[in-house]
């Protein structure tokens, strides 16, 4: 079985569509409400990043497997100006963007794994996985 | 699209029953300031009871809606906020602090009733 999605996040309606099939796949491969609830915001968390400071960009997910264990991933990249310092945007509480500055550090901890890949104006590729316990 | 609001005596009230974006999560708080003045409404209850997801952007609408009410001279109470949704919102460390809040709708309304004096 191949569960897999991508939204391509152009405007503000693409966020709603990326997190409405990541709750539909997170559903399908058994994760209860309050994970389904962690995942789905993750996902709009991330999709709106790349709406604000990308303009477009896209947003896979995708069933993954390591060792038995069965998790969802969630890879959002864009090809936007990057993030000039990752450990600043890690920082709660931080915006540029006058939100709440909860995202990035946010999505780490609701979800289990978390990597940022990012070079200034070449674009950035957020990469996230939740395991189904 | 538009969230209706509606009115029942002294109070208005509004129950979210959308998977909300942006626009029209920000529609919503100025439809509602605009009916708050055109009613001489007291007391709002927003009830989130089919909100499944409340991510950093909504909560800082939601948060920002209930502060500029206040600053009319209408109290809010945020009601029915699902167990996973206020897991996720601390998770996010999103702690809503002086957003007044209640278990559901009638204790909402009980709530305001208290506060307003009668």
């Amino acid at each position: 079985m191949n569960i897999q999605s991508c939204v391509e996040v152009r405007n503000e309606w693409d966020i709603v569509k990326a997190r409405q099939s990541g709750r539909n796949i997170a559903k399908e491969l058994g994760f209860g409400t309050v994970d389904q609830a962690r995942i789905t915001t993750a996902i709009s968390e991330l999709a709106r990043n790349i709406y604000l400071y990308a303009g477009n960009g896209e947003v896979a997910i995708e069933r993954v497997e390591n060792g038995g264990k069965l998790g969802l991933k969630i890879e959002a990249s864009d090809s936007g100006p990057g993030i000039k310092d990752i450990r600043k945007v890690m920082e709660d509480g931080f915006t540029t963007s006058g939100g709440l500055g909860a995202g990035l550090p946010g999505v780490k901890r609701l979800m289990d794994e978390f990597t940022i890949d990012s070079k200034e104006n070449e674009g950035t590729i957020i990469t996230s996985i939740k395991w189904l316990r | 699209m538009r969230i209706p609001i509606l009115k029942l005596n002294q109070y208005l009230l509004i129950t979210i029953q959308v998977d909300l974006d942006d626009k029209t999560a920000l529609q919503f708080q100025e439809d509602l300031l605009e009916k708050i003045h055109e009613t001489g409404a007291k007391g709002v209850v927003i009830d989130l009871t089919s909100v499944d997801m409340i991510d950093s952007f909504i909560a800082k609408v939601l948060g920002d809606v209930v502060r500029m009410s206040n600053l009319m001279g209408a109290k809010v109470v945020l009601t029915g906020i699902q167990p996973a949704v206020a897991i996720t919102l601390i998770d996010l460390g999103i702690m809503m602090k002086n957003v007044p809040t209640a278990l559901d709708l009638e204790q909402g309304l009980e709530k305001l009733q208290q506060e307003l004096g009668g």
